[in-house]
């Protein structure tokens, strides 16, 4: 049987669902952020797939702005943490409770 | 060929991806990392697979390289070693998996009803060629907008991680 779109689609799916499985249950703030990653990466993989069995080239544009927004937010977000962890010494989920500083 | 190397790098990337969420030898957020870090390499793998050359180099260059070294970084700025000691919350667990597991199932089965209308014989190219002479005529805007929107991120960051937050 010849790869077609679906079997893109069904992995990923399952890296999508692996992301959110992650992001529910892991208790450290940063391993949630890799299961983000995760996520935003299966949707790029359905994207490029997608953008490849229907030949146009739109899909793969999208997956570019998607990588470099996800630049922007990865930053972004390390430095909450850091800057989170430096007030309260911790970095698990259950010790952040508040946002108040 | 083309058929196997699919298969292969499918189940690395799940297999990869499954260690970097659950990986029963280390609960290190550096082995979690690292593991992030094949799963988009082999990834990359499938972009090539599915002809958009760019974005697998990019893929590669950028999460592989520059988000991922950013990562490692501020894992290793963070004491967590504490992370170790916890233990995975058994409800949190099965909630977890079940609730996946749920949104799992909706997407496949909608996915394999569904006729995609998928063309048998695929021609397009994602070669660097193709995509930037898009991305510098029709989506000229959004590519500048984008650079707006680093430019903001740096000048975030940069504000995050002064001293004293105000």
């Amino acid at each position: 049987m010849t790869v077609g779109l679906e079997h893109y689609l069904v992995v990923s799916v399952m890296l999508f669902a692996l992301g959110l499985t992650g992001v529910i249950v892991r208790r450290s703030v940063l391993v949630i952020y890799m299961s983000l990653e995760l996520m935003l990466n299966a949707a790029n993989l359905a994207l490029v797939a997608f953008s490849r069995f229907t030949n146009n080239l739109d899909g793969q544009v999208f997956v570019f702005f998607v990588i470099t927004v996800a630049a922007a937010e990865v930053s972004v977000g390390l430095a909450l943490i850091v800057a989170l962890y430096r007030k309260r010494q911790a970095a698990h989920v259950e010790d952040l409770r508040t946002l108040k500083l | 060929m083309q058929d196997i190397l699919f298969y292969i790098f499918a189940f690395l990337t799940l297999v990869f991806g499954f260690l970097v969420i659950a990986n029963p030898f280390s609960r290190n957020p550096v082995t979690s990392a690292m593991f992030l870090v094949l799963t988009i390499v082999s990834m990359a793998g499938l972009f090539v697979l599915l002809h958009a050359f760019f974005l697998a180099a990019v893929q590669i260059l950028v999460y592989a390289g520059a988000v991922m070294v950013l990562f490692l970084f501020v894992i290793m700025l963070l004491d967590l070693r504490a992370e170790e000691r916890r233990r995975f919350k058994v409800l949190a667990v099965i909630g977890g998996v079940i609730s996946a597991g749920a949104i799992l199932l909706i997407f496949l089965r909608s996915l394999l009803s569904t006729p995609l209308g998928a063309s048998d014989t695929p021609t397009l190219e994602g070669g660097t060629f193709e995509l930037g002479k898009l991305l510098f005529t029709q989506y000229v805007l959004p590519f500048e907008i984008v650079s707006i929107l680093l430019l903001v991120a740096i000048v975030g960051v940069v504000l995050l991680s002064k001293k004293e937050l105000k």
